[in-house]
């Protein structure tokens, strides 16, 4: 179809699509007037049940733990994806990193940014680790604090150099990382089978509310998470900037070769 | 028995990972060993499972969080026949391409298992769900998987246009179910199907059941590829790696059907039960649709996977008329075609592979005659395109003839012609492909029609392409899979016995009371087995039917003038434009969901509003 | 007043369709459907809504007042993270698609016709 008649007919179609869309939102009840029976119940009893004081967190983590599964197995096979579709082709070969290469294009990162990486770096990655640990408590989490430490790592490549990002996650590093995170969610529902029957179940004990080893299980659950989607966000970069950085094709011959490629 | 429940996903999820962690330390042959044990593992668990549910369904709430007062705060799943059915089929073709692939892939590719795996997983989780949010969060990782394993093969461009292709238009459904969840959910404050279901009960259908009911079935239907949603399908099933195709054909597409008939049994029947006449008219309309628009699209490819994709669509559109019928003889034919085509296209996509690692080319043309070196093939593909047919004892006759008979007491007889008329023709085109390529009967040049999409530039999928003979791990799958959907139809009383499961699952009410409050199902007894003799009549006509299409399409140029004039300009030009508007161009096929969304939404307003 | 937060739901729906459809550039494909994506994040919590009330967090507010919906929160917290993810998929997809084609542009990618 040309590109007018295509934009035709999606604008034909969308004003249909709109007003269904507009007539099933109608019947919603008001914003602001939820009264929904799940959220009611959760929020009465989660606190007394679970010894959680993030309901939110309780709900992500242990009454819709298995959910929770399957979007980290989404994220792990996202990043799976990730790699498979960026793996070395038969005319690629890797060559130094494109900011380590003598004849750069862009100039190097100053100093001051180099120190400022530095300083924050660690920072980032204990604020991190607080969030992942402190998910049952407050806001946060496994995904959020990964997320955080993700960009811990990313900090460096953004203040540094490339071969300096992969000196501090060698070779499979992240792949393990990642891995690891997935199978152990698995493995504590599996505990939870073993302990009391049903997969899932929260069977350690729950604590006093508001303490650090409180709300059973959900501490692990966010720890493995967390490892998790660091791992995976890390791969995920560390995908992209070699295929950027470092892959090149064989018969261009070198970084001449990509200039040209970038500039067609 | 009850607690193998969470097995097989844990099983398939923990092997994944664990495969993943590994791959660097395992030789590469232990490490294909240790995936096919994984998916057998799983099939068996699935297998038991399914001999458990056909004695009594098994509802197991995760975390140990029974529902209170009829408020389901956890997860469930239910096991129930016909879902387990469809979760063991993937798990048996996951293993079957394991083996097919059998020290295929060469240099160390091991994320592919790791993927496939994965996606087993989704596809369980997908079939044995009790939540509708659950639905969603598999739905995602099916389709996530299948995104990369359908741009697999990078080096070939229309393999990641067709991923691309794929991946959005799987996306903006997935979008779509979720808003349609989001509407559900403000209404009814539930996202367990049996809760879901008992909220609306009894209250007439408004905009918001209506609409979400059309996002989520839209959604649904994307993934099952009816029309207008199936462009992507066959863009995705050419460029994909054989293995892939065999599980997209055999049960990715089918279980986009079965999520409709669930939501709308557990959930939906309640409010629409008294418009559902109109509801009936729509869905077999739309299935008709597809079942036609898949047969014009499939006859003229040259392409083989193409043509088998096509063939797919076409057969998605006949599921559909089942699932439409919305009557529980219907559902249970709609299951047993489900799984006995299923088989047969896996085969069909197997010997496809064997074709291209042998001759490295899927085209039709490219390959005349070459294929008469693979004898065990030939006869393989001849026999799959019988069992598309519907040829007894393939099992196929008895689903096709399960439909037909529910859409004639219904007032619908039409149906038959249309299911033999699909059924016909693209049975036809796979009998052309093997005459034509493992004979080389037919004019190798003159071949009006045009296909652009040729066959020719597929890469192999492994190093050993052009080897002399078919390794064993090829052909005894295709032809394992052959012979499980030949011998189905002989299964005694197979009719009565899915017919009981199907009465279960259209039984709002009693699911209602069985997730809930734990009451058992009541009792169903198996009806009296009624000869299929029509049935097999009917298939015997289709088989004999393909065999002269397939003879047209090969020598059409031998036809009196008048008539391959005649019907050029009768059918050309409407072919012509078929077949421009699949135009491999992303945003088209996103355009055209939109005028089905649109068009499906203010066909159920005008009907029911 | 109080519908329009799922009255701009619908909006960013549409506009991420529309650009989709007309789009020129795959990269800007890929942002068009997170666009997409967004107005489903923004309908689910538009829903769990409930005014004057706090956020599920018990830690200051007492146990037992008013608060807005946990669940549609656990649901998009989790969305938003794998929403993510899927679009560097996507964004690989994409690259690659350049590399063996030369182009971003939809138009130009006709290997697929018929």
């Amino acid at each position: 179809m040309s590109r007018d008649s295509r934009r035709t007919l999606f604008l034909v179609a969308s004003v249909g699509f709109a007003a269904l869309f507009l007539w099933g939102l109608a019947g919603l009840p008001d914003f602001g007037g939820y009264d929904g029976v799940y959220g009611e119940t959760l929020n009465r009893v989660a606190l007394r049940q679970r010894h959680a004081t993030n309901l939110v967190a309780a709900v992500t983590f242990d009454y819709r733990g298995f959910d929770t599964m399957g979007e980290e197995y989404i994220l792990f096979a996202a990043v799976v994806g990730v790699a498979i579709l960026m793996r070395a082709q038969r005319d690629e070969e890797e060559d130094t990193p494109d900011d380590d290469a003598r004849d750069r294009l862009t100039p190097r990162t100053s100093d001051a940014v180099r120190v400022l990486g530095l300083g924050v770096f660690g920072p980032i990655v204990l604020f991190g680790i607080y969030v992942v640990a402190h998910g049952h408590l407050t806001p946060g989490g496994g995904f959020q604090g990964g997320v955080v430490l993700a960009t811990g790592v990313v900090l460096v490549y953004l203040a540094g150099r490339y071969s300096a990002l992969r000196g501090i996650t060698p070779g499979a590093s992240a792949e393990l990382a990642e891995a690891a995170g997935a199978a152990g969610y698995v493995g504590v529902g599996l505990l939870g089978l073993m302990a009391s029957g049903t997969f899932l179940y929260n069977w350690l004990p729950f604590g006093t509310t508001g303490l650090l080893t409180s709300a059973g299980m959900i501490p692990f659950i966010n720890l493995f998470v967390g490892l998790e989607v660091a791992g995976g966000f890390v791969l995920i970069l560390t995908e992209f900037l070699e295929q950027t950085l470092v892959v090149r094709e064989v018969d261009s011959g070198g970084p001449e070769g990509k200039r040209e490629r970038d500039r067609s | 028995m009850d607690s193998l429940t969470p097995l097989p996903l844990a099983v398939s999820l923990l092997g994944a990972a664990g495969l993943t962690a590994l791959r660097g330390v395992l030789g590469r042959r232990v490490f294909e060993l240790a995936a096919v044990a994984v998916s057998a593992a799983v099939a068996l668990l699935l297998a038991a499972l399914l001999a458990a549910s056909i004695e009594a369904p098994i509802v197991y709430w995760f975390g140990d969080w029974t529902p209170v007062d009829g408020v389901a705060l956890g997860i469930s799943f239910v096991i129930e026949p016909l879902g387990a059915a469809l979760a063991t089929l993937a798990a048996v073709l996951v293993t079957a391409s394991f083996v097919f692939t059998w020290r295929f892939f060469d240099n160390a590719e091991h994320l592919f298992h790791v993927l496939m795996l994965v996606f087993l997983a989704g596809m369980v989780g997908f079939a044995l769900t009790g939540d509708l949010f659950t639905l969603f969060v598999f739905f995602e990782l099916m389709s996530v998987s299948a995104f990369s394993l359908a741009g697999y093969k990078t080096e070939e461009e229309g393999s990641l246009q067709g991923a691309l292709n794929f991946a959005v238009t799987n996306s903006i459904g997935a979008f779509l179910i979720l808003a349609g969840i989001g509407l559900l959910y403000g209404r009814t404050g539930a996202l367990n199907l049996a809760q879901l279901g008992e909220a609306l009960a009894g209250a007439p259908p408004d905009g918001l059941v209506i609409t979400s009911f059309v996002f989520l079935v839209t959604g649904y239907l994307v993934k099952a590829a009816a029309v207008p949603f199936h462009f992507w399908l066959a863009d995705a099933y050419a460029t994909a790696p054989t293995s892939v195709c065999v599980l997209f054909a055999g049960v990715l597409s089918e279980l986009g059907l079965y999520a409709v008939a669930r939501v709308y049994w557990t959930v939906f029947d309640g409010a629409f039960a008294g418009h559902l006449p109109a509801l009936r008219a729509i869905v077999i309309g739309l299935g008709t649709l597809t079942a036609l628009v898949g047969a014009a699209m499939c006859f003229p490819q040259r392409h083989i996977k193409r043509l088998l994709a096509f063939a797919t669509v076409s057969h998605v559109g006949l599921l559909l008329i089942g699932v439409g019928i919305f009557t529980p003889t219907a559902l249970a034919g709609t299951l047993i075609y489900i799984v006995t085509d299923g088989l047969v296209k896996a085969s069909l996509f197997f010997c496809t592979g064997i074709l291209l690692h042998r001759l490295a080319s899927v085209d039709e043309l490219g390959c005349d005659g070459l294929g008469a070196v693979m004898p065990l093939t030939r006869v393989l593909f001849v026999l799959g395109g019988l069992g598309l047919a519907g040829l007894f004892p393939f099992g196929t006759y008895l689903g096709k003839s399960l439909i037909e008979d529910e859409a004639a007491v219904l007032g619908y007889p039409w149906v038959t012609w249309v299911f033999i008329a699909a059924s016909v023709v693209t049975a036809g085109a796979v009998l052309r492909v093997a005459a034509r390529v493992f004979w080389g009967v037919g004019p190798g040049d003159a071949y009006d029609i045009k296909s652009e999409a040729e066959g020719d530039e597929v890469q192999p999928e492994g190093s050993r392409g052009g080897s002399g003979s078919t390794p064993a791990s090829m052909w005894a799958m295709a032809a394992l899979l052959i012979a499980a959907a030949f011998v189905s139809g002989l299964i005694p009383q197979l009719a009565g016995r899915v017919e009981v499961a199907a009465e279960h699952f259209v039984d709002r009410r009693a699911y209602a009371d069985l997730v809930l409050a734990g009451v058992p199902p009541p009792e169903v007894g198996l009806p009296p087995a009624e000869s299929s003799f029509k049935g097999a009549l009917i298939g015997l006509a289709s088989a004999v039917a393909a065999g002269m299409i397939a003879a047209a399409g090969l020598w059409h140029m031998r036809l009196p003038r008048t008539i391959t004039r005649g019907a050029t300009a009768l059918l050309g030009p409407p072919f012509a434009r078929l077949r421009a508007l699949h135009s491999g161009h992303v945003g088209d096929y996103v355009a055209w969901l939109t005028v089905g969304v649109a068009v499906l939404g203010g066909l159920m307003a005008v009907m029911m509003g | 007043m109080s519908f329009a937060p799922f009255a701009v739901a619908a909006w960013l729906f549409v506009i991420g369709l529309y650009g989709i459809v007309t789009s020129r550039h795959l990269i800007h494909l890929v942002i068009c459907l997170s666009v997409v994506q967004s107005s489903t994040y923004v309908l689910l919590l538009a829903i769990g809504y409930r005014t004057g009330a706090a956020a599920p967090i018990f830690v200051d507010t007492k146990p037992g007042a008013p608060a807005v919906d946990p669940v549609v929160q656990a649901l998009t917290l989790t969305d938003v993270v794998v929403g993510a993810t899927v679009s560097a998929l996507l964004l690989a997809l994409a690259v690659q698609v350049h590399k063996a084609s030369g182009t971003f542009d939809p138009d130009e990618l006709d290997t697929l016709r018929g």
